[in-house]
């Protein structure tokens, strides 16, 4: 399980997450909504070690990330996948290399064995063929399946998501939604997806929190938070200019 | 008075804000040289690193090199000349390129070409969170991506300033002998008889230790890139600027130090 426990994060003058508390369950989807620039990818930043909070912990299995060295971390991340916004694939290898990378890096098996890993995580995300393709000459949709593939290369317990569908076409979108479902289930992964598409929140989160002012004002299950009459989450479900989310 | 306030204000800033970075290149460097002792050992990473540094570079290298041994060899005989001891051209030549010019003109040319596209390919990384990604699949940045450039740098820099002598004394050759018509034989005797096996020596440790400053200077604006495209623009800029900065001062402290 995952667990944010008061986390304050400040760059600079900036107050981006204020004192944020998170249960994440084991084995089910957890989207996490909010305004863009909000701190949706800073949150996730932190659950993965790339930021340190300013205080605050933040317990994955009991263990506090944030007292960790950087081979205690390497180690734990190894619990790890993680799907950036723009994918981050490696531009100077092809697909298939950029696949294999966490394999070569942490599995101890033959090469053969590896490319048949590939294979296998590039047909589970539906695309075949591909290996020898450079990432620039990929689409956007075709990107960030690759880099899902590589993020459960070496079967992860938790994956998360730094905004999956954002950028791409509504079918594309769809697609990528029903991956991130079919892949939770199949791997029985804890999945932490950023959204703030109305669209694909209700169709993958088990549990929906919502980030507001440096904090997770609303959590529940997508019934209890269509049905909240928080009128911050009205104005965010509705997209409406109209409400106390201010527009600057 | 105010004036005078607002540009000490601003010189005491940028000062301090050279020492700040130069702190972190140095915290930079011992976590290379933390990174570069422990296994896995990346050899693929550094051979590539080593055939961009270096063998690419040859070209420019050749290029710089033999065209400022054929400029030292002209202007010293017409120096020499006034006291009549063109004979002297050969060795003006061999100990400016072994001591001075071939290390810091060697260095020079790999920061435009090297140094400035580690900043800038590391940058492209930072941006686009290839970095972060490497972190995340737990291998280390700093040694999959600096030891094998810091290594690939403090290596093929003095091998490409050995080039550089050589083609900048055969450049001195050309000009002195074949133009000039200096005895051939005093040429040679000349440059034997001045040249010693420490300037050589002492020139190469000099390039072994710019390798190091423009492969540092490099990464370490490349990994501290912000800001899309531009940032990516602007760290490539500062790199080139700061490490050439760098290692014309560094010159002449290590020349101090050594001759
Ligand atoms: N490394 C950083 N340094 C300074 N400010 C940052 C950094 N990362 C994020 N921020 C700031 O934190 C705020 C939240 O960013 P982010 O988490 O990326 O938003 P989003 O919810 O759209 O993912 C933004 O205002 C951003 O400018
Ligand atoms: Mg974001």
């Amino acid at each position: 399980m995952i667990k944010l426990v008061d986390i304050h994060k400040s760059f600079g003058k900036q107050k981006v997450l204020n004192g944020l508390n998170l249960e994440i369950e084991d084995g089910k989807t957890t989207v996490i909504i909010g305004r863009s620039g909000g701190g949706k990818s800073v949150l996730l930043k932190h659950i993965i070690g790339l930021m340190r909070p300013d205080s605050g912990q933040v317990l994955v299995d009991g263990v506090d990330m944030t007292k960790l060295n950087d081979k205690e971390l390497n180690e734990i991340r190894k619990k790890f996948g993680m799907l950036f916004q723009e994918a981050a694939l490696f531009d100077s290898m092809n697909v298939g290399e950029n696949v294999a990378f966490p394999l070569r890096e942490h599995a101890k098996i033959k090469e053969k064995e590896i490319w048949e890993i590939v294979a296998d995580r590039l047909r589970a995300v539906g695309l075949t063929g591909v290996e020898e393709k450079m990432p620039s000459e990929l689409s956007g949709g075709m990107r960030k399946r690759v880099g899902l593939a590589r993020a459960i290369a070496l079967h992860p317990q938790i994956v998360l998501f730094d905004e999956p569908t954002t950028g791409l076409d509504p079918i594309m979108a769809e697609a990528i939604n029903q991956l991130i479902i079919e892949t939770q289930q199949n791997f029985n992964l804890t999945c932490v997806v950023i959204s703030h598409d109305i669209q694909s929140i209700f169709r993958i989160g088990h549990k929906i929190a919502m980030l507001y002012e440096g904090d997770i004002i609303a959590y529940g299950t997508s019934e209890e938070i269509r049905a909240s009459d928080n009128p911050v989450i009205v104005q965010f479900l509705a997209g409406s200019i109209e409400g106390p989310i201010r527009i600057m | 008075m105010r004036l005078l306030a607002a540009i000490f204000d601003s010189l005491g800033k940028s000062v301090l804000h050279a020492v700040e970075e130069m702190g972190r290149i140095i915290l930079l460097f011992l976590s290379v040289l933390s990174w570069m002792v422990r296994p896995p050992w990346r050899l693929r990473n550094i051979f590539k690193q080593m055939e961009f540094v270096g063998v690419r570079s040859i070209f420019v290298v050749v290029l710089t090199g033999m065209f400022t041994g054929m400029v030292m060899a002209l202007q010293g005989y017409h120096g020499f000349r006034m006291f009549s001891a063109e004979s002297m051209v050969g060795s003006a030549v061999a100990l400016g390129m072994t001591r001075e010019l071939g290390p810091v003109l060697t260095s020079l040319m790999v920061t435009a070409r090297a140094g400035s596209a580690m900043a800038a390919e590391l940058g492209t990384m930072k941006v686009t969170e290839q970095i972060d990604a490497l972190y995340v699949m737990a291998a280390n940045p700093v040694q999959y991506l600096i030891v094998p450039r810091v290594i690939a740098g403090v290596i093929m820099v003095p091998f490409l300033t050995v080039i550089s002598d050589f083609v900048g004394i055969l450049g001195g050759y050309f000009v002195g002998v074949q133009i000039l018509n200096i005895n051939s034989g005093i040429f040679i005797k000349n440059i034997t008889k001045m040249v010693e096996l420490n300037d050589i020596y002492n020139g190469l440790i000099k390039a072994a230790c710019f390798g190091l400053i423009l492969s540092l200077v490099g990464c370490y604006k490349g990994f501290n890139t912000s800001g899309g495209a531009e940032g990516v623009g602007r760290a490539t800029t500062e790199a080139v600027v700061l490490a050439s900065i760098t290692i014309l001062i560094s010159d002449y402290f290590l020349t101090a130090l050594m001759f």
